[in-house]
């Protein structure tokens, strides 16, 4: 039984260089996995989905980039707030995207003024296309989506940007955006959702994730679970990262070791060596201390290693199997 | 198709210290920006120039060792730096909101200021719309150049998902004050309030009609009457932004881009690069920070490895040197993977200077720190030139 029973909606998050696009990437695949269908959206016009799946940049419409393990599919969508908002007019007004209205407003700046200018009504359009996905069902009454992941802003902006309501709600006190923006609040905050943040075991992701945490729950939406990404395994033995942190490694048991495996071993190679074990146990032991902060959090929590090459294809299907061991997915 | 390994320029960090005037450090999320800014602020100060260091968002304990305890959007006195070469060291971190309030409240005419810090798309706007933090970066690098009081200014931009948004920002305010949806925005405030359905033409009524169908007749209003008080202001504020446009490309600012030696963030930088050139400004060079070095690179990851195997299969007793030997191996190759990341990117801009600061066990939060860091960024010259 995977953690999130309930969730159809993953927003993965993470401070900037944890990797929380190709987490996001390897969520979709480990639900998709088993004959799922699952919709992968990008929302900052970054097209970091398209680099990772490796296929040309993904226009605003729903493309499928990925078949999963034991068959499944991921599709993926990149959302442009200005063909949100055409679609939002058209689905709830009839305007058509490409009519004299369209062009008009496009021709003023409406579009632009509307959706960079406006604050919050961006979010409120992007997250609006996030929510229809998530709802959208076929003909036979069927979620169109097993599953929905969102691989949203950074962890600094998370909590504003998925709380469009309150961004809304000093601005439109009513009218047809404040009744869209509740009802994607009514979604985000249901268990329907799952806010996973992403980290590395190092000092400043570990702390934006406890704040990234407490500024979720704050405003009431479900925290899901801690991604550790990067993971490197100690490869000392508890006793040598010791000595190694406190400078005390037995150099003569490391010379005769290297004699014995026919290197030389001048005093030079001894001292980068040891230098390189001291560099290693201090990074593990501060590693410690991060994964002791994240445990405080008492969140589902999974690690993933740091792959050895730049993360492909394959190392998105590693990795999403291993999320899966996890029972992440 | 092979391309000759020449090894880029030296980025001379010292140099740049001692003549540049403004230095804007770049480059996307989580490469050490910051830090990078902070400390090349301290050794310019150190150096003996009167330096003022602006931050947009520190970490907490690196604000706390600069002494930045409270975000109060004025430059306060960094003690702790050597003061030895006549240089002192001020930090300060933006605060956005006020930045903009002050703007309003100097700028505005009499009595419209409180009228605009009340209005509710102004308080949305100014804490929130997508480029405001550039702005108002841009706003203040201005008025700390402004000063007179600083030799050298270091800006650290805004944690955007995309260092290009922080040259963009000034262009697209004035784009947005200069655009017609404004002036269409304008006219209710002139013409008074509900006459504004009224009065707009026909081709523009089909918008409204829209407009006020998306976004409700009160929002609507509360926009264009912040745009009617705002426009007194527009052009304080275009011939601002047009200002602080132009300081970037005034001679004695520089642009350090800093990267990571990851994929993404030496793309962003390539981006970054490509577009300063374009945009005619002068870019001093690139720090590639967290570089892992490895010493005993005599010692290639192949021979490391079958060592570590052969102590191995050789029935234990030497775990140490063992596991010492496969850390090296890994070591090894992490290293040269930065490197070929690297030769990519000085490849396609050969003649971008570039210096590397290796990669620290844990993150620096003392001036003692800052220090280092600096530097180490300075090595890489010293190191080039014997004296």
């Amino acid at each position: 039984m995977a953690d999130f029973p309930e969730a159809r909606l993953h927003v993965v998050s993470g401070k900037g260089g944890t990797g929380k696009t190709t987490v996001a990437a390897a969520l979709a695949l480990a639900l998709a996995s088993g004959g799922k269908r699952v919709l992968l959206i990008e929302v900052e016009g970054r097209q970091g989905i398209a680099q990772l799946f490796d296929t040309p940049p993904l226009p605003y419409e729903e493309r499928k980039v990925a078949v999963a393990t034991d068959g499944g599919d991921v599709y993926a969508l990149a959302i442009d707030p200005e063909d949100a908002l055409l679609d939002y007019l058209h689905m709830f007004y009839r305007l058509s995207r490409t009519g004299v209205a369209a062009r008009t407003l496009r021709r003023v700046g409406a579009i632009e003024f509307a959706t960079t200018i406006a604050p919050g009504l961006r979010d409120v359009l992007l997250t609006g296309k996030v929510k229809e996905a998530v709802v959208r069902k076929n003909s036979q009454g069927a979620h169109v989506y097993d599953a929905v992941v969102l691989d949203a802003p950074p962890t600094g902006r998370i909590a504003r940007f998925l709380n469009i309501s309150h961004e809304i709600g000093g601005l439109a006190k009513v009218g047809p955006l404040k009744s869209q923006s509740d009802g994607v609040m009514a979604v985000l905050r249901s268990p329907v959702t799952a806010v996973h943040l992403v980290t590395l075991l190092e000092e400043m992701p570990v702390q934006e994730t406890i704040d990234g945490v407490a500024d979720l729950e704050a405003i009431g939406l479900p925290v899901g679970g801690v991604v550790v990404n990067a993971v490197r395994a100690p490869l000392l033995a508890p006793a040598d990262l010791l000595a190694a942190e406190q400078s005390t490694l037995d150099r003569a048991a490391l010379a005769a070791g290297l004699e014995k495996a026919g290197l030389d071993a001048p005093q030079a190679l001894v001292d980068s060596l040891v230098a390189e074990a001291t560099d290693h146990a201090v990074r593990v032991a501060l590693e410690e201390r991060g994964r002791d902060a994240l445990g405080a959090l008492q969140r589902h929590s999974y690690e993933l290693p740091q792959l050895p090459d730049t993360v492909d294809l394959a190392g998105l299907y590693e990795l999403a199997g291993l999320l899966r061991e996890q029972g992440m997915a | 198709m092979s391309k000759p390994k020449k090894k880029p320029p030296v980025f001379d960090v010292d140099a740049t210290l001692d003549t540049a005037k403004i230095l804007v450090c770049t480059g996307s999320g989580g490469v050490g920006k910051t830090t990078t800014a902070a400390a090349l602020a301290l050794r310019g100060a150190e150096r003996g120039r009167r330096t003022v260091v602006l931050t947009i968002d520190p970490a907490k304990r690196l604000a706390q060792s600069m002494g930045l305890t409270e975000l109060d959007n004025t430059p306060r006195r960094v003690e702790g730096a050597d003061s030895a070469k006549g240089g002192s060291l001020d930090a300060m971190m933006l605060d956005m909101k006020r930045t903009f309030d002050e703007i309003v409240v100097t700028h505005a005419e009499p009595g419209k200021a409180e009228a605009i810090l009340e209005n509710p798309f102004y308080q949305a706007l100014s804490s929130s719309f997508a480029g405001t933090q550039e702005y108002m970066a841009m706003e203040k690098l201005g008025q700390l150049k402004a000063t007179g009081d600083y030799d050298l200014i270091v800006v650290d931009t805004p944690p955007t998902r995309s260092a290009l948004d922080f040259l963009d920002a000034p262009d697209r305010m004035t784009t947005f004050l200069d655009g017609r949806m404004i002036r269409l925005l304008l006219a209710p405030a002139k013409a008074g309030g509900k006459a504004y359905f009224r009065v707009v033409s026909t081709g523009f009524g089909v918008i409204t009609n829209v407009l006020t169908k998306i976004i409700g007749a009160q929002f609507l209003q509360d926009v264009s009457q912040f745009i009617g008080a705002l426009e007194t202001m527009f052009g304080g504020f275009r011939e601002r932004a047009q200002a602080t446009y132009d300081l970037l490309k005034a001679p004695g600012t520089a642009f350090v881009v800093v990267a990571a030696p990851e994929r993404d963030a030496l793309r962003e930088a390539s981006y970054f690069v490509e577009r300063l050139a374009e945009e005619h400004m002068p870019l001093a060079g690139l720090v590639v920070n967290r570089v892992h070095r490895s010493n005993g690179s005599h010692l290639g990851a192949e021979r490391s490895v079958a060592a570590a195997e052969s102590l191995e299969e050789s029935g234990g007793g030497h775990e140490l040197a063992s596991a010492v030997l496969r850390l090296h191996a890994d070591r090894v190759a992490l290293s040269a993977r930065e490197k070929h990341l690297q030769e990519r990117f000085s490849g396609a801009h050969p003649g971008v200077p570039v210096v590397e600061v290796a990669a620290l066990p844990g993150d620096v939060h003392d001036l003692d720190g800052l220090r280092a860091v600096g530097h180490d960024l300075a090595a890489g010259t010293a190191a080039a030139v014997p004296a």
